[in-house]
């Protein structure tokens, strides 16, 4: 308990407990749409987009966020296009961005700086990247992604479950899907300098999953999605304290293990 | 008698396709409240295209489809096929019906009690009330297409538009559904409009049959489809 109280005397840590809370609760809101639309992949695209953006953006010696919102939101929409209307499908269309961003982000680093302690805590994140900026854009992005929850969740749930439906009932189907993928953009360039471009998309995927195997509503689902990754951060953080670990790798092992107990708990009751 | 039936939906002189490329042409046909038509033919010619039009979803090349009344404001009844996600989705019943309000309430976080009563009346007129809290996947594939059939109710009272809704459903439950369909439409005079694959229920239960074919088409009553060359060789009348 010392421990604990202690820990929350380090500036630095209070940020980046701030920024994981709400980055957190960010992507297990979008994370619930994304993967019941068979979409979840598209946090791990984006994130390592962003590893190439920022790997660039530091060779030049430019402000690493500010390159790396705009590129990340625009490979977001380009992907959201490339999955509904290429022949390619839309896993495969991540795969290849993924996999092109980060061997960009690789040959510039090697070119240039080579790889610094900058390149490796973007990789499998670090606490210490946290600023007052940050803080600021976790709390807009909050604010923005509840208001969506809130004000269009009945939507949210219409175009999740059936699009063919609801584009009949005169949904604007893409203008739904355009603001996650941005949402998302966003959660992924504000989240990945804590949790690592590796390890970023488990916020995204991990607790959607976790929620939907103990509960049977979509209202429930959305609300333990998103208590499940804010207790997870926690306790993660936390570990990742005590036991100094990386926090964004033990963040994943915790996401991990609640995981494997909400299965556990689906086959018990049956 | 016919004039006396409301119009819902009146297709005139239209074509259809996609850059330039008509898949159908000429087409007129339509729809009034009481009429059962079944929507028959190969696959790829244009069923699906016309069904999109029809939900206003894509323009015609030429000509018009009028939709009258209440489907003006896009209040269609409109039961798509069912996606794999779908099979594994965590939602009850009741809110997978609610959905059907989608257009009434815009913007709104609840749901008013009207509209509960509604979806749990629609729910009890197609045997599925008591699966209210069930969750969507653990149902079975007749009881899935109930509670989307009255997520449509919902929707629409005047109009159902389905895409092949018996796909996947065991013999029984497809019967069930076809049952289900023809009360809606006797009963209550929905207005029925199919696309299916399945012409020996269609010429069973149906009022009317528009046929697609490359190029051609064919619309009558069942009697007339039945006459016609295109209803010879599906409709078994003889070998």
């Amino acid at each position: 308990m010392r421990l604990l109280l202690q820990m929350m005397t380090y500036p630095f840590i209070l940020r980046a407990a701030l920024v994981g809370i709400l980055v957190s609760l960010c992507a297990a809101l979008l994370g619930v749409p994304l993967v019941l639309k068979r979409y979840a992949m598209i946090g791990d695209g984006l994130s390592h987009v962003s590893f190439g953006a920022l790997a660039i953006a530091v060779a030049c010696g430019w402000a690493p966020v500010a390159v790396s919102i705009p590129v990340v939101i625009v490979a977001a929409l380009v992907l959201l296009r490339m999955a509904e209307r290429s022949r390619m499908g839309a896993d495969a269309a991540i795969a290849l961005t993924s996999a092109s961003a980060l061997a960009t982000g690789v040959i510039v680093t090697s070119l240039t700086t080579g790889m610094t302690t900058d390149v490796d805590s973007y990789m499998f994140g670090s606490i210490l990247a946290m600023d007052r900026g940050d803080v600021a854009l976790s709390v807009g992005l909050s604010v923005a992604v509840l208001a969506l929850f809130v004000l269009c969740y009945h939507r949210l749930f219409a175009i999740t479950f059936d699009e063919s439906f609801s584009r009949a009932t005169g949904v604007n189907v893409g203008l739904y899907s355009t603001l996650l993928s941005v949402l998302t953009a966003l959660t992924i360039v504000v989240g990945m300098r804590l949790m690592g471009a590796m390890l970023i998309s488990s916020l995204v995927i991990f607790p959607a999953l976790s929620a939907m195997r103990i509960l049977k509503s979509f209202r429930g689902v959305v609300i333990a999605a998103a208590v499940i990754s804010v207790g997870c951060f926690t306790a993660g953080l936390t570990a990742a304290y005590l036991l100094n670990t990386p926090v964004g790798a033990t963040v994943v092992l915790v996401n991990l293990a609640v995981f494997v107990l909400c299965c556990a708990g689906a086959k018990l009751r049956k | 008698m016919e004039t006396e039936k409301k119009l819902l939906l009146d297709v005139d002189n239209v074509s259809l396709g996609y850059e330039g490329t008509a898949i159908w042409e000429g087409l007129s046909f339509q729809v009034r409240s009481g009429d059962y038509l079944c929507i028959v033919g190969e696959n790829g010619s244009g069923k699906s295209t016309l069904l999109k039009s029809l939900l206003g979803l894509m323009k015609p090349m030429a000509g018009q489809i009028v939709r009258h009344g209440d489907l003006r404001r896009g209040a269609i009844g409109y039961l798509p096929q069912q996606t794999m996600a779908q099979k594994d989705f965590p939602a009850t019943a009741l809110e997978v019906v609610l959905s059907g309000f989608l257009s009434a309430g815009a913007g709104r976080f609840f749901y008013t009690p009207k509209e509960k009563a509604a979806a749990l009346m629609h729910m009890g007129k197609l045997g599925i009330l008591e699966l209210q809290r069930k969750c969507y996947r653990e149902l079975s594939g007749g009881q899935q297409q109930r509670v989307l059939l009255a997520r449509a109710l919902c929707a629409a009272g005047e109009l159902l538009i389905l895409d092949e809704p018996v796909t996947g459903l065991d013999p029984a439950a497809a019967q069930d559904l076809y049952r289900t369909l023809s009360y809606l439409n006797r009963k209550e005079g929905i207005a029925i409009v199919m696309v299916t694959h399945d012409i020996q229920s269609a010429l069973q239960y149906g009022s009317a049959v528009l046929y697609a074919g490359q190029k051609q088409w064919f619309y009558g009553t069942t009697a007339e489809y039945l006459a016609s060359p295109y209803g010879k060789r599906f409709g078994g009348g003889g070998k």
